[in-house]
């Protein structure tokens, strides 16, 4: 096992990466003494999507938190390697997590609105907390997220109602509003759609669409034909390891990997 | 004859839903049966009781209940007429005073308990507020004599109020952290991943969305330091006179209450039935405006 730390690695060359957002090198991620992912290398290039897919317990989840420091918020997590946004490795000494967290979007699995507080307020939150913007310019930059999560005319006319009031699939695009409303440049999304019935999910596949014309998107998908519908590119996990990543046509017609192809004609998993 | 037989026998198929064999089956209805009864009957007892226990409180004291029984000092032993206002006045005022002092840090407690505390430092803490929440009041009420009244060769209502509010620490404390503790942990990573600072998260996601349960155990505080009776006794005191200055005996309802129940006269007892109304009432009139003020009526989400 490479037990990789920051001083062995060098950043990989430029002319390789230059053109990817996100660049993970050689990432392994423990919870305690038990290892969740082994020396993980994935580049992910801007406005795109890139999907995660791979059998229940492979560690999706564990590498998109990884990527903008969620991981060590669980208790006795740890990580080693690089991750690199836009150039800098975000598990530097010196940088904060919550500096790195402030420009990466997250959406999470269950629809984690702050059910008590308006509409509104769930948008401005992070806005708020890190004194982006107040006054006026905080409401055009709600209305503005709200727009760019397709759910502002549904929600126009009620936006001092508390959210809870929502149904689930508005309460996931008022999630990704307000990812969307700390102004990223790259979106994470776990499993975003696993709460929310057929039409909602259709909804939220089209944002993404959308979405990835301005954001770089990193999606955690358990559904095969999602991640064929919506994703640019693909990787594919199992027990803590990158089996391939390539881009999405690539990985479901011609997988270099027998566990990728054993994995998507259903094998397995 | 044949395609008859043979469609009744195709109509009429195989109960899957067999019932449990006849013994099982009574015993199990009857066990049934005696839950509901046993728990809607112990419902309703204790609820008629406690019905009771107004009714009658209402019935003796409600005849005396007038404005002045609010706005007057008590007239001496055995005579008809004067009121608690002294009581009322200085219950509120030490009351008052030991929410001041109680509620900021027993919230504070919760909230390092709940989310702070890891360790020796926590477990010890958790332990003595544990402990103080099983101590008997009057320990607290001496523990006050000894440091402020004796020192100061005086009873007071500040004595009293700091009595309270020790009272009152533990209480808030176990409820704050219990609340917070039932936080979802959704909400917090939805505040940590917007690249909110844990302490930001916890005043401005966790804590509100604790409000409600943090109220009500606030209030179930307050109501019990309310009716508190002798720490009071070793502290305040007790006076027949109005008097705002906390450096002096200062009465109090409960104190009221007790002071005429051991009065030989009868009209005495019956003022302190008409004392114990004004309790019930203000404890309640406070909670409900409390919980009023602070939105802990509007409707609650998932
Ligand atoms: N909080 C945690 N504590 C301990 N182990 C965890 C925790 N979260 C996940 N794991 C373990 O890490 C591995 C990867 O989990 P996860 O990243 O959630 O997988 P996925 O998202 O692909 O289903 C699993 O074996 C899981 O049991
Ligand atoms: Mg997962």
């Amino acid at each position: 096992m490479s037990q990789a730390t920051n001083s062995q690695i060098h950043m990989p060359d430029a002319a390789a990466t230059s053109a990817a957002v996100i660049t993970a090198q050689h990432l392994n991620a423990w919870y305690g003494q038990t290892q969740a992912l082994y020396d993980i290398s994935l580049a992910v290039p801007p406005n795109n999507v890139t999907a995660l897919i791979g059998p229940s317990g492979c560690g999706k989840s564990t590498f998109v938190r990884c990527l903008n420091r969620m991981h060590e918020e669980v208790d006795g997590a740890r990580v080693s390697g690089i991750v690199a946004v836009e150039g800098a490795n975000v598990y530097n000494r010196g940088i904060r997590p919550m500096y790195v967290r402030r420009h990466i979007g997250m959406v999470f699995q269950q629809p984690n609105v702050l059910p008590t507080r308006s509409i509104f307020d769930n948008v401005a939150i992070g806005a708020r907390l890190n004194g982006l913007a107040h006054g006026k310019k905080l409401e055009a930059l709600v209305e503005q997220s709200l727009q760019r999560a397709a759910i502002w005319d549904e929600v126009k006319d009620r936006l001092k109602m508390p959210a809870f009031l929502l149904s689930g699939g508005q309460q996931q695009r008022l999630c990704i509003a307000r990812a969307l409303a700390i102004q990223p440049k790259i979106l994470l999304m776990d499993e975003p759609c696993s709460a929310l019935d057929p039409i909602a999910t259709l909804q939220i596949e089209q944002l993404i669409d959308e979405l990835k014309r301005a954001y770089t998107i990193v999606i955690v998908t358990h559904n095969m034909q999602q991640a064929g519908r919506i994703s640019d590119r693909t990787a594919f996990f199992l027990l803590g390891r990158l089996i391939e990543e390539d881009e999405t046509i690539r990985i479901f017609s011609q997988p270099a990997k027998k566990e990728t192809e054993d994995y998507i004609t259903g094998r397995f998993g | 004859m044949n395609i008859r037989t043979s469609l009744a026998s195709a109509s009429k198929p195989a109960n899957p839903f067999q019932p449990d064999h006849g013994l099982l089956h009574v015993r199990r209805q009857l066990a049934n049966g005696v839950c509901i009864f046993l728990t809607t009957l112990f419902a309703v007892a204790a609820a008629t009781f406690l019905l009771y226990l107004v009714l009658y409180i209402a019935r003796q004291g409600l005849r005396f209940l007038n404005v002045a029984f609010f706005t007057q000092a008590p007239k001496a032993a055995g005579e008809l007429g004067g009121g608690v206002g002294p009581a009322i006045e200085g219950s509120l005022i030490m009351v008052g005073l030991a929410a001041l002092i109680g509620i900021p840090l027993g919230m504070a407690t919760g909230i390092y308990l709940a989310e702070y505390g890891r360790g020796f430092l926590a477990s010890t803490v958790r332990f003595l507020v544990d402990t103080l929440t099983g101590i008997p009041t009057i320990i607290f009420g001496l523990f006050i004599w000894v440091l402020i009244v004796v020192p100061a060769h005086s009873f007071s209502g500040f004595a009293g109020g700091a009595a309270l509010s020790i009272i009152m620490i533990p209480t808030v404390a176990r409820a704050t952290e219990e609340v917070l503790r039932l936080v979802p942990k959704e909400l917090r990573e939805a505040s940590i991943a917007l690249g909110a600072t844990e302490s930001r998260t916890i005043l401005r996601v966790v804590v509100p969305a604790a409000r409600a349960g943090i109220i009500t155990g606030i209030m179930l505080a307050v109501a019990r330091v309310a009716g508190e009776t002798a720490p009071l006794l070793m502290t305040a005191f007790g006076t027949p006179f109005f008097s705002t200055n906390i450096f002096r005996p200062m009465d109090a309802l409960p104190l009221r209450i007790f002071n005429s129940t051991l009065s030989p006269y009868d009209i005495d007892i019956q003022h302190a039935y008409a004392g114990s109304f004004v309790l019930i009432l203000l404890v309640i009139v406070t909670s409900l405006s409390v919980r009023w003020a602070t939105g802990g009526f509007k409707p609650r989400g998932r």
